[in-house]
């Protein structure tokens, strides 16, 4: 029974994998408030299957408020409050009868600050699926390889599995932050600002295992450097306050068109750096 | 222009010298009287020390010999108790302030426990003297292990809850993004990465509640045969140095010393025992290679 259940994901995933276009999720007149103030205001914003979706715009627009409302981080801020829906293979995340754990299972999360666990790197990426109940010592070492062969960070990592994930540098800590991520088979990946804290290579290293992840996963990425968002995403959406001070989405296009044509004025301003 | 330039620098220079100057005169104030208590509990207690200090139990005034082994083996019962006691729930309790800091029940610990610090260990010994003595009909190592757990518990409380809010939010945040629960994220996550502070802050209570004389004398009472049985008084560590210090009598006041210096030795390796604990999993988890 699982294992045809499973055949039929695979099978699902192929079939969306051909077509360009499937959308995977879907944010349709989101508003997210923190008590009186409202961060965001009626985002739409389609997010398509495998394919990267970078969200840009300045400090304060509500670029991280929209990604962490997407897994429901932000139900961890008290006094948040989202309204809209969010659709996940059209399914609405913020229905009652929705499990916040099972959201977030599906829609992993890498953040702008690498934030291994204190421990060893194996018990890391092995935090996640032993979560959700894989606890034979074979299953775990065949999920924790393919999890850091994924992130490419095998090679670097294979003989001290053991060691505190804390002894890698800050461009390691961050990959195996996202081998941690897909650790658990998640069907799309937000990352904020995945690259800020680190030096040009291991940027440049994170970017180049967005383009191989993205050929499994969705990918959704806040980033503050545009060079960033044209070289890596497929479609950008630019967010920007309102005179309320409430962020919302300006313009969503197909990434070359936002960066060479793009129809609003202020996204013109913003990508080609004239923005004040 | 430039000579008031100097003048102005040679200014700053020597108001730092008399600036540092001072702030290593207060340190040495610090630690003048602490290694004078440490030196002059160490000259008079240390004569009196042998193996049957540790092993006999106390002779009447006027017979040479005898020892602490029933306060030994009292403090070790109620400070165990104790620590048993407060260790779990003040952990637990910890981890909920932190986690929950704005919640009502977590203001209710925060205040709960910073008026409970703030009474008199004494008052402790009576209350529980009204609590667990008088309806018993008698004194008990459990009472005094009670007691000590009302001592310990908001130390243990306050440390936990400080050295969680320490742990950088985005590790909490990192297990919960993965779906992890928040207890499990407190207990597989922040609890080991705020475990040397956690570990510290037990061993502060402890500590501190093997100092302990007043609320003992309402509750362990003392005792001066050996005794292992929590229904039973014992006799402790710090109310043994009461009784052999008010005495009249030489000989009883070297034992004193002698008591007081154990006491200290024993807290003073606990401490270490623990750090080489806190070390010994850090190079566990390869941080020091």
């Amino acid at each position: 029974m699982q294992s045809s259940v499973q055949l039929q994901t695979l099978a699902s995933r192929e079939v969306s994998g051909l077509d360009d276009k499937k959308i995977k999720m879907q944010a349709e007149n989101l508003s997210v408030f923190y008590r009186d103030y409202q961060a965001i205001s009626s985002v739409d914003l389609p997010v398509y299957n495998q394919k990267i979706t970078a969200i840009i715009g300045p400090s304060g627009c509500g670029k991280s408020t929209l990604l962490r409302a997407l897994n429901r981080m932000n139900d961890l801020v008290s006094g948040s409050r989202a309204e809209g829906n969010i659709y996940l293979d059209g399914q609405n995340l913020y229905e009652k009868n929705v499990d916040v754990v099972d959201v977030r299972r599906r829609i992993g999360m890498v953040f702008q600050r690498p934030n291994p666990f204190p421990k060893s790197i194996y018990d890391n990426v092995a935090y996640g699926p032993r979560l959700y109940g894989i606890k034979r010592k074979n299953d775990l070492d065949e999920i924790v390889e393919k999890s850091l062969k994924q992130s490419a960070l095998w090679g670097e990592v294979k003989d001290k599995l053991h060691q505190s994930g804390l002894s890698l540098s800050g461009g390691q800590q961050q990959r195996l932050c996202i081998a941690r991520a897909i650790a658990v088979e998640p069907e799309v990946i937000l990352m904020d600002e995945p690259a800020a804290a680190l030096d040009p290579i291991s940027t440049l290293r994170i970017e180049e295992l967005m383009h191989d992840l993205v050929k499994q996963y969705t990918i959704i990425i806040v980033t503050h450097n545009m060079q960033q968002a044209a070289r890596v995403s497929d479609f950008t959406a630019m967010m920007m306050i309102d005179d309320k001070r409430a962020g919302r989405m300006i313009e969503y296009n197909e990434t070359n068109i936002i960066f060479t044509r793009p129809k609003d004025k202020r996204t013109e301003d913003y990508v080609t750096g004239r923005f004040g | 222009m430039n000579n008031i330039s100097h003048r102005r620098q040679t200014w700053r220079k020597s108001v730092n010298v008399v600036m540092l100057s001072l702030t290593g005169l207060a340190a040495l104030l610090v630690v003048i009287p602490l290694l004078w208590i440490l030196g002059y509990v160490i000259r008079e207690g240390l004569p009196a020390i042998n193996i049957q200090f540790f092993t006999e139990l106390p002779t009447p005034v006027g017979v040479p010999g005898g020892g602490i082994v029933n306060a030994l083996v009292g403090s070790l019962m109620t400070v165990g108790l104790g620590l048993l006691i407060a260790a779990p729930i003040g952990i637990l309790g910890g981890i909920f302030s932190a986690v929950y800091p704005n919640s009502p029940l977590g203001l209710l610990v925060r205040f709960s426990t910073d008026v409970i610090s703030g009474i008199p260990s004494i008052v402790m010994g009576i209350f529980a003297y009204t609590l667990i003595v008088l309806p018993q009909k008698h004194f008990s190592a459990f009472s005094g292990g009670v007691v000590l757990s009302f001592i310990m518990l908001p130390i243990i409380i306050r440390t936990t809850e400080e050295m969680i809010r320490l742990v950088p939010n985005s590790l909490r945040e990192g297990s919960l993004a993965l779906g992890a629960a928040e207890w499990k994220t407190s207990f597989s996550v922040i609890l080991p990465a705020a475990l040397n502070g956690v570990i510290t802050g037990v061993m502060l209570a402890i500590a501190r509640a093997a100092g302990e004389a007043a609320p003992m004398l309402f509750t362990a009472f003392g005792n001066p045969f050996m005794n292992a049985d929590y229904n039973q008084p014992v006799a402790t560590l710090p109310h043994m140095i009461f009784i052999y210090a008010i005495s009249p009598y030489e000989d009883w006041h070297a034992k004193a010393w002698a008591t007081a210096l154990v006491l200290i030795t024993l807290v003073l390796l606990l401490n270490i025992l623990a750090r080489l604990l806190v070390w010994w999993r850090a190079r566990l988890l390869g941080n020091l290679k």
